[in-house]
């Protein structure tokens, strides 16, 4: 593990645990951003927690950004945590796969040179890690998605997704807790709602979770009131 | 009945803004707040109120306002031309409405946002220990978001703003001279080297500096978008990482966006480094097509200012 750590402006913070992304990383973000909260409390107003960085905003009337970089720097080799990256709680969410909510579904399926069926397989047989959230309230960064299917996000992002669109971009893959532009492989929707600030928590998962994916049927995902996607 | 200045005229863009909401990044939620936090201060410094209370920020102009009892205001930042019952009277300065008195902004020249305060502030509830009006995250503003009515939205025309009664203080009390910012001077904006600028050429950095850059049509709160000289950096794209206020990002087109309070948490460009806390302030006052240039900065001057800011305005 090599830690950098970088002031990058008045009152910010980067500090870095490795360069590309990294499963193991995560569980020591985690404990990273937990120990900077309890020992500095009020000191740190905000922590933005990446896949291998954590950025860290100080109140500077409480606390300096060089005595944050001096105290990191001096934690070295005690930042290292056992934990394996599926520590945290399991998160379930359902999704309807099919072309009329997922119209890359298709697309993937021959990127893939398998049978969309199959897609729908490798995509909900494999238990997810929350690496970061970010770009929206709710949007959760989860990797990896089994190769096969890790398809190149689109060279034209569309200008407007349903909510609960399911997508694959590389490894990577998430849920648009809104809608939204987006640029990602868009192979289903999940009718569950990922963000309401009127309730506590405001989105079911936190970084270091793990996440599955279960099939729903139509008549579940009516059910459900999920979206419909209009093109 | 409650005590509030109705609103008139929102004009082009009217948010309730205090200095933002923190804590909340891990969750993928904006910051907000006032993107020139100088003139933001000053109002509020004026009328004794704390650094952190609300008040609203104005963009472009053409905003009329009608008092329903006697209130003392302030405004501050670009030039509103700001006149009351058909008088125009100054800015930077306490001013007082009496009942039935109508405040009328014009179009911003020299600037591009003013800031409306009233003693005490406007009351309102605000969402996760902020009122900061977040359009994006649909929270903050007269309506938090957090009860029945959707959050984040701009004023409309018949809000109410409320504030509590209170003493007026006296009319005329103002900012010195040498703290208002001339807008239309092209003063070079501080960049603090930082992130991944060392992965950009000698010749991309000589270009950014040495070239100037006009503000783009698209800007808004979320961030500033610049044409100029294309300055591209020898990494495409980086592992998505936490984006700090001011941070300025270079897609791979080549023309940089300054990132603002309702900037994106997570992001996967390249960034040369961030503006000095001063130097966001004048950028956000800068209109669309205004000229902007830029100069290394050094860190550790950056920080002695905003230290100085901080402790001078009790910033929170």
């Amino acid at each position: 593990m090599t830690l950098r750590v970088e002031q990058v402006s008045e009152t910010t913070v980067m500090i870095r645990l490795g360069n590309k992304i990294d499963l193991a990383l995560v569980p020591q973000l985690s404990a990273l951003c937990e120990r900077i909260q309890q020992h500095f409390g009020r000191g740190v107003v905000e922590l933005i927690p990446a896949y291998t960085s954590v950025l860290v905003e100080v109140n500077v009337r409480l606390l300096s950004p060089e005595g944050l970089k001096t105290w990191v720097m001096n934690q070295g080799d005690s930042l290292r945590v056992t934990r394996d990256s599926g520590s945290g709680k399991q998160v379930t969410l359902p999704v309807y796969y099919h072309p009329s909510v997922g119209p890359d579904l298709a697309a993937v399926a021959e990127f893939a040179g398998v049978s969309e069926q199959e897609v729908i397989a490798r995509h909900s047989q494999h238990t997810y890690t929350v690496c970061a959230i970010g770009f929206a309230p709710g949007f959760a960064f989860l990797a990896s998605v089994d190769e096969t299917i890790a398809m190149p996000r689109h060279t034209t992002p569309r200008h407007q997704i349903p909510a609960g669109s399911v997508g694959i971009a590389q490894q990577q893959t998430a849920v648009y807790p809104a809608a939204s532009p987006a640029g990602w492989q868009i192979i289903g929707n999940c009718p569950k709602e990922l963000f309401n600030p009127r309730q506590s928590p405001m989105m079911p998962f936190d970084v270091g979770d793990t996440v599955r994916f279960e099939p729903m049927s139509e008549s579940d995902y009516r059910a459900a009131g999920g979206q419909w996607w209009q093109d | 009945m409650v005590a509030g200045l109705t609103v008139l005229d929102p004009g082009v863009l009217s948010l309730v803004q205090d200095t933002g909401r923190y804590g909340v990044g891990q969750l993928g939620l904006s910051q907000g707040g006032p993107v020139d936090c100088h003139a933001f201060a000053w109002a509020n410094y004026l009328l004794d109120n704390p650094a952190k209370t609300p008040l609203v920020e104005i963009t472009m102009g053409q905003a009329r306002f009608r008092a329903e009892q006697a209130i003392s205001i302030a405004i501050t930042g670009a030039d509103m031309q700001p006149c009351i019952n058909g008088q125009r009277v100054g800015m930077w300065q306490t001013l007082t409405l009496n009942a039935g008195d109508e405040l009328r902004l014009r179009y911003a020249r020299r600037g591009l946002r003013a800031y409306l305060a009233v003693r005490g502030g406007w009351t309102v509830d605000g969402a996760f220990g902020s009122a900061a009006t977040v359009m994006r995250n649909q929270l903050g503003g007269l309506h938090s978001g957090l009860g029945e009515q959707a959050g984040g939205m701009a004023l409309t025309k018949g809000d109410v703003l409320p504030y509590r009664p209170h003493a007026l203080l006296p009319r005329g009390r103002g900012v010195p001279t040498r703290f208002i910012p001339d807008y239309n001077a092209l003063t070079p904006l501080a960049l603090v080297p930082g992130y991944q600028f060392d992965s950009f050429s000698a010749e991309a950095l000589t270009a950014f500096f040495d070239g100037e850059y006009t503000v783009d049509q698209r800007s808004d709160r979320m961030g500033v978008r610049l044409n100029g000289p294309s300055v591209v950096s020898k990494q495409p794209g980086i592992v998505s990482e936490g984006i700090a206020l001011g941070a300025v990002q270079v897609p791979p087109d080549g023309q940089p966006i300054v990132l603002l309070n309702d900037r994106q948490t997570l992001g996967g460009y390249p960034k040369l480094g961030c503006l000095t806390r001063a130097s966001l302030s004048m950028l956000a006052q800068t209109r669309p097509g205004q000229a902007v240039r830029f100069y290394p900065a050094r860190l550790a001057d950056a920080s002695a200012q905003w230290q100085a800011f901080v402790q001078f305005f009790d910033w929170v």
